[in-house]
């Protein structure tokens, strides 16, 4: 996809736009020309996880989902194929015989959707029918935990699938526990807020973008469902390459975090803003670009509206924590513009 | 053609005729043989329109095949021991989609403690998993029934297992008729998956089902189970008529008629059973048992129904109870007054020794056997290890005391 220019300024979806005339920081589809807007925009779009599912209000998990499955279909003509992991968008979307997926989806079990990518990959490469392309997806308990042998031998052999993460930061399905997404000081059922040191604990967790950096493979991102263009861009770069690829999207879990329905998409900007969700890509080991921060935010804005933060912003002291990792993550991914 | 090959070359051989389109591989002794055997048939381009695929774990070698399988390619893999253990949920879960896979499982115990030898308490440790589970008594038997396991697979749109005893059979080179490929592409037609993953035709398979269908979902899955125990014997016989063997069906029998004592088995023992009941002079039957999963309950029930005593001899046992098989047999047996011991030997790979075999003859036609008996128990071994147990608490290491007693190097120093 080529840049386009709007008003003198180039628009690529991973860039930010500045949009002075009416003081807001998104561009809306009808300023674009039709080809720049988005999927979800289009009256064409395939709806492959369709309306009548059972996400709770304000679900970012179903938002995610909906945003890049419309985007892969249309990136691959809709020869598409879905691997699902257990876990609240696998629930959330059946039981028999009720489904939301109008595309072909196949649930197995929860640690394995890789692998399944994986078989479905070889099944069409064997076929004959490469032009049918896989996705594997699920949570983050489902990828960055239990998941996770699958997902790196997957990325390691290099196989033909683009695996999603949906990263809500914990083990939604199951009654919000701890996962090794969940941020630190975050109050989870496995990590309550009580003792000397409420919620969960500091300096653990991995970051699995990074990881499957490591791996070499051709195409890694992380996105936010507070930036529709940025997440489709990213989805359709995705589906133009191949290989395994990997996107972590952050979508914040009303239920989970104890947020209001309504701040979902809110809560996923001001992740991105103040430092906590940097966006970046990276091709084949390196990192080619970053999402720079518009407006710094201090966590405390994106910490405020979550009940699970509640202990946290109540003490100066973990809340400053908070800050420096957010802060280390701007210096570390270079999120800010270079001061003049 | 007849060859004189590994068992283990001899199942690649017979997996290759088919004609898979993805095959995964980890290792494990005693398997490995066989997907390092197809891995050279994949790349030397002997066999064409197949993935091969080296997986990181054998959650993953199933896993890969239940998506394989799902977008309709022929799919086989192989395992054994621990690794049927690791892949335990994705054994469960290819039976519950319906996914004609076929995996072979070299037989072969479960740790701790870790033990790479033959006896079959891995496949056993899935007996319940809802796959077809074939034995095989020897070479030429894994062969014919690895080609016969597709059709029943596909027939059916459930997974097979096939068992074969680690190293007895996976290591052992004998005279194999490996068959042609035209014999077998007319035994076995393409693969046409009852479901499929197809972007023209949207589907989703796997989702979840509540208590108000989750009974007869399970309740068909154990009616397929009966129906394979129809279609295992016809399509025995439609191998037959191609390729001019046989391979028994749901079980075989050999001298059965007249005898009042029959002795039970699963696998490549019955070879060394024989072997023993040819030395002696008493009347003594066998049957061997080929599958397991369905269980032929009428079938060994008509065949047992003149004996007076049934011994089941077996490589498994279930702690806390004893004989498995037995206890199948048992239930094929109910109703009748027809006594079932139960005799488990070879464990760990434990010899099963001529001796013994004919001591245990002796004991079973005297009515002289317990109940369950531990074939060569090294009884003062295991009474000095109880009372050490009982004396300190902090007695270490069962395995290693038990070896430190009665193992090589110390039966080494006695004798
Ligand atoms: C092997 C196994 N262990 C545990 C579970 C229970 N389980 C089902 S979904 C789930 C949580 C899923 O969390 P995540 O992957 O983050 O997805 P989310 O629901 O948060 O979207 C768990 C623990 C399971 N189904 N299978
Ligand atoms: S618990 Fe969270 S992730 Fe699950 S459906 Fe509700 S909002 Fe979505
Ligand atoms: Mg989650």
């Amino acid at each position: 996809m080529l840049p386009k220019l709007l008003n003198g300024r180039r628009i690529l979806s991973h860039q930010q736009v500045k949009f002075y005339q009416t003081g807001t920081l998104t561009v809306g589809n009808r300023l674009l020309d039709a080809e720049q807007r988005t999927v979800q925009a289009t009256i064409d779009r395939s709806n492959s996880l369709d309306s009548g599912h059972r996400a709770c209000q304000g679900c970012g998990e179903a938002l995610g989902a909906r945003y890049a499955i419309d985007s892969a279909m249309r990136a691959t003509n809709n020869k598409l194929i879905a691997a699902n992991a257990t876990g609240c968008l696998e629930v959330f979307t059946t039981p028999y015989p009720e489904s939301s997926w109008t595309m072909p989806w196949i649930h197995s079990l929860f640690g394995n959707a890789a692998a399944i990518g994986t078989g479905i990959a070889a099944a069409m490469k064997v076929k004959g029918k490469e032009d049918v392309r896989v996705i594997a997806q699920g949570g983050d308990g489902g990828t960055t935990d239990i998941g996770f042998g699958c997902l790196s031998g997957m990325f390691e052999r290099n196989d033909d699938v683009l695996y999603i993460c949906y990263d809500n930061q914990g083990y939604m399905n199951t009654g919000v526990q701890r996962s090794s997404a969940t941020p630190g000081g975050a109050r989870t059922a496995t990590t309550m807020p009580v003792g000397p040191e409420p919620g969960a604990d500091f300096d653990k967790g991995k970051n699995v973008p990074l990881i499957a950096m490591a791996h070499d493979i051709p195409y890694v991102a992380t996105a936010s469902i507070d930036r529709l263009h940025d997440l489709e861009a990213k989805v359709t770069k995705a589906m133009s390459i191949r290989g395994a690829r990997y996107i972590q999207i952050f979508v914040p879990c009303p239920l989970g975090w104890g947020s209001a329905p309504a701040q979902t998409v809110n809560l996923a900007r001001l992740a991105v803003e103040s430092g906590i969700w940097p966006l970046f890509e990276g091709e084949n080991g390196e990192i080619t670009s970053v999402t720079k921060i518009r407006k710094k935010v201090p966590v405390e804005e994106y910490l405020k509206p979550q009940r699970r933060f509640a202990h946290v912003v109540k003490n100066p002291e973990t809340l400053n924590v908070v800050q420096e990792i957010a802060d280390r993550n701007i210096r570390k991914f270079g999120l800010l513009e270079e001061q003049e | 053609m007849l060859k004189q090959i590994e068992g283990s070359h001899g199942v690649a051989e017979a997996v290759a005729l088919c004609r898979p389109e993805v095959i995964c591989a980890y290792p494990i002794t005693p398997q490995t043989h066989i997907v390092e055997d197809l891995g050279v048939l994949v790349k030397s381009g002997k066999l064409t329109n197949c993935e091969y695929i080296n997986v990181e774990s054998e959650f993953a070698a199933l896993s890969v095949g239940i998506g394989s399988s799902a977008a309709g390619a022929r799919t086989y893999t192989a395992t054994a021991s621990q690794g049927i253990l690791f892949m335990a949920e994705a054994v469960y879960n290819a039976s519950g989609l319906g996914l004609p896979i076929v995996m072979t499982v070299g037989n072969r115990s479960i740790g701790a403690p870790i033990n790479i030898w033959n006896d079959q308490t891995d496949s056993m440790s899935m007996r319940d998993a809802g796959w077809i589970q074939l034995f095989v008594e020897d070479n030429q038997q894994a062969v014919d029934i690895h080609i016969q396991a597709f059709k029943i697979a596909e027939k059916l749109s459930l997974p097979v297992m096939v068992c074969m005893d680690g190293f007895i059979l996976t290591h052992a080179i004998e005279g194999i008729d490996v068959p042609e490929q035209k014999q077998v592409d007319k035994f076995l037609p393409p693969f046409v998956p009852r479901q499929v993953l197809d972007p023209e035709d949207p589907i989703s398979i796997g989702a979840m089902v509540g208590p108000e269908a989750f009974t007869e979902v399970r309740y068909i899955a154990h009616q397929k189970q009966k129906e394979a125990l129809k279609l295992i014997p016809q399509i025995n016989e439609e191998f037959k008529k191609i390729f001019g063997r046989d391979s028994g069906g749901l079980i075989s029998t050999s001298n059965t008629e007249g005898a009042d004592t029959v002795i039970v088995t699963l696998g490549s023992v019955i070879g060394t059973i024989e072997e023993a009941l040819d030395e002696q002079d008493e009347k003594i039957g066998a049957l061997t048992i080929r599958s397991f999963r369905p269980f032929p309950l009428e079938e060994i029930r008509s065949a047992l129904k003149n004996a007076k005593r049934v011994v089941v001899f077996e490589k498994c046992f279930a702690v806390g109870i004893g004989g498995i098989v037995a206890n199948n047999v048992r239930m094929a047996m109910s109703g009748t007054n027809i006594p079932v011991y139960e005799v488990i030997g070879g464990l760990g790979g434990r010899p099963i020794i001529r001796k013994s075999l004919h001591k245990l003859f002796k004991d079973a036609v005297n009515d002289k056997l317990e109940n369950v008996t531990f074939l060569d128990l090294k009884k003062d071994v295991v009474d000095r290890e109880l009372e050490r147990e009982k004396q300190l608490i902090q007695s270490g290491s069962v395995a290693e005391n038990v070896l430190r007693d009665g193992g090589v190097v110390n039966a080494a120093k006695t004798t």
